[in-house]
């Protein structure tokens, strides 16, 4: 009984923000609801207006955009950093801690410092094209429907890729030096030994890393609301954006409920294939 | 074979090429913040003659107009007190709750560890709309304490799975021996626990108060009131209202992330191995 005296405050504040609001999105999603006062139930409603929403399609589509991008350029960019600092120990914390600053600022400063180095007017286009290169020269990069998703999504790896760097590099440390050895001694080169031991070695990680990066893709929401809104013209909406808007501008709260929960239900889903996997005895 | 030829074999590759990719991504990392100390530092005619490259003639007024324009005066005054009672609250509602399940055999420890593992990863839209209808039932929105209740939900599961591990891992000696010099339950958390486990709760509390700081979603939806609104997200409004003058933006981004900054640099271990804990779990 002690014990979960001891728990009580925990779940009391999880009881009251998280769960108990997340069962009520169930009830909320089958309803016609404004967010304030009565809300009248409409059964599937809500799903079939979801299904046919083009705008919902287009922003889930470019979930999936946001995911390729993520599953890539952060984790590649990770591997490498990671793999290059655990073959050095001469400065290797001051690296550390540099590639590991951009993860620690808010985001609403992140974003307002590229939007003026990526302005069309005065940012780097100009700065190049002074010396020059002006193939970026008077580019809108966030104004621009072709390029505003990947330039969010580029600011945003701004951030999170050092993060990577340090969850790789941990893993790292943990493999076993002499299998460098061995691999050396057999002849192999770097490239060789980063497929044959490191990439082997740090499974577990990378697994996760990849989990969580398709989870938070299919839920990102900061970047894209700070910079573009979702702009121009519907071309960085996402469905984490798309149902703020329909939550709280258009005060759809009811099929706002049934689009996070839609979401929820495909994150959810991810994991459960995880941890299916896992118990099924793959190692990650 | 002879030592020699061995030697030979196995003498290390050059690492010169290793660190010209490593500055090149220290650049890439950096570069950006270094242009914003610049720009803090020019005036706005010098920004337009001169966007990325250090200041010519440094000026220093964009600082004290950033402070007084931006209300700073007011929302650090709010982020500070969304960060201190995010801090406390985590630790205390985490700390009890690690304890109970580390120490205390907590019935159905698992079935509680997997909850905290999904409440973890659990996303905002999954509950958004309803708490907010909650909130503003209960009258929580636009208070700094409503928005400290949600912080401690979103960052004290993390922070419980945290702190267990921690406390997992403690030697059960001195405990034992207070209980047997009769300290009740709290007493043996308070006495004897807490001052064996500080490392662990200030892990969670850099983490947990570096997140509250930089927070931004639920700040701008549970906080409208100009005079209650955290730097975060005082600074959007402020920047689309100052979008073209860089001086004045990038002040008062250094202004927000100075603390940060600072306290990261200082305790830099520490913040790098709370934060990338949720990592190495899986």
């Amino acid at each position: 009984m002690t014990a979960w005296l001891f728990m009580l405050p925990l779940v009391v504040v999880n009881v009251l923000v998280i769960l108990g609001p997340s069962v009520a999105t169930i009830y909320y999603s089958f309803t016609e609801w404004s967010g304030i006062g009565p809300a009248e139930f409409v059964g599937l409603q809500n799903y079939r207006d979801i299904v046919a929403d083009g705008d919902f399609w287009t922003a889930l589509m470019h979930n999936l955009i946001w995911t390729a991008i993520f599953l890539t350029v952060p984790i590649a960019m990770g591997l490498l950093g990671a793999f290059l600092l655990s073959q050095i120990t001469r400065f290797q914390m001051v690296f550390r801690v540099l590639y590991f600053i951009p993860y620690v600022i808010a985001s609403v400063v992140n974003a307002a410092l590229w939007k003026n180095i990526l302005d069309p007017t005065r940012g780097i286009g100009s700065v190049l094209a002074s010396v020059g290169i002006p193939f970026l020269d008077g580019v809108s990069f966030f104004g621009s429907e072709r390029l505003a998703l990947p330039a969010v999504a580029f600011v945003d790896n701004w951030h999170w890729w050092g993060f990577v760097v340090l969850l790789f590099l941990t893993a790292l440390q943990s493999v076993d030096k002499e299998l460098y050895e061995a691999a050396r001694v057999d002849g192999a080169n770097r490239w060789q030994q980063f497929i044959n031991v490191t990439i082997p070695g740090i499974r577990a990680t990378l697994v996760f890393v990849v989990l969580m990066t398709i989870i938070g893709s299919l839920l990102v929401f900061d970047y894209i609301y700070i910079i573009t809104q979702g702009g121009p013209a519907g071309a960085s909406e996402v469905v984490g954006t798309l149902m703020y808007k329909e939550a709280f501008a258009r005060f759809e709260a009811g099929y706002a409920a049934a689009m996070g929960l839609g979401l929820s239900f495909l994150s959810g889903l991810i994991i459960l294939v995880f941890l299916y996997l896992r118990r099924r005895g793959w190692e990650i | 074979m002879s030592t020699l030829t061995r030697g030979r074999q196995r003498r290390e590759p050059s690492k010169v090429p290793y660190y010209i990719v490593l500055v090149l991504l220290s650049l890439f990392a950096l570069g950006p913040l270094v242009v914003l100390v610049f720009n803090s530092l020019k005036s706005n005619a010098e920004i337009g003659r001169n966007p990325m490259g250090p200041p010519l003639s440094p000026v220093f007024e964009n600082f004290p107009t950033a402070w007084s324009q931006g209300n700073f005066a007011t929302t650090l005054v709010n982020s500070t007190i969304l960060t201190t009672g995010t801090i406390v609250g985590v630790c205390i509602i985490a700390g009890t709750a690690a304890y109970a399940m580390a120490r205390l055999d907590l019935p159905g420890t698992n079935a509680v560890l997997l909850y905290l593992f999904v409440a973890s990863a659990l996303p905002f839209q999954l509950f958004i709309v309803p708490l907010f209808f909650l909130w503003s039932t209960i009258q929580l929105t636009n208070t700094l304490f409503g928005l400290i209740v949600i912080y401690w939900a979103i960052f004290s599961p993390f922070a419980t799975l945290l702190l267990r591990s921690y406390l997992v891992a403690l030697p059960r000696g001195f405990e034992d021996a207070a209980r047997i010099d009769g300290a009740t339950e709290l007493q043996v958390l308070l006495r004897v626990v807490l001052p064996l486990s500080w490392p662990g709760f200030l892990t969670i509390a850099l983490v947990s108060g570096l997140g509250a700081w930089n927070e931004f979603f639920f700040a701008i939806t549970f906080i409208q009131d100009e005079n209650l609104k955290p730097v975060t997200t005082s600074f959007l409004a402020f920047q689309s209202t100052f979008s073209r003058d860089w001086g004045l933006t990038s002040a008062a981004s250094i202004i927000i992330i100075l603390p940060v900054v600072v306290l990261f640099l200082g305790l830099q271990r520490r913040f790098i191995n709370g934060l990338t804990a949720g990592g190495l779990k899986g």
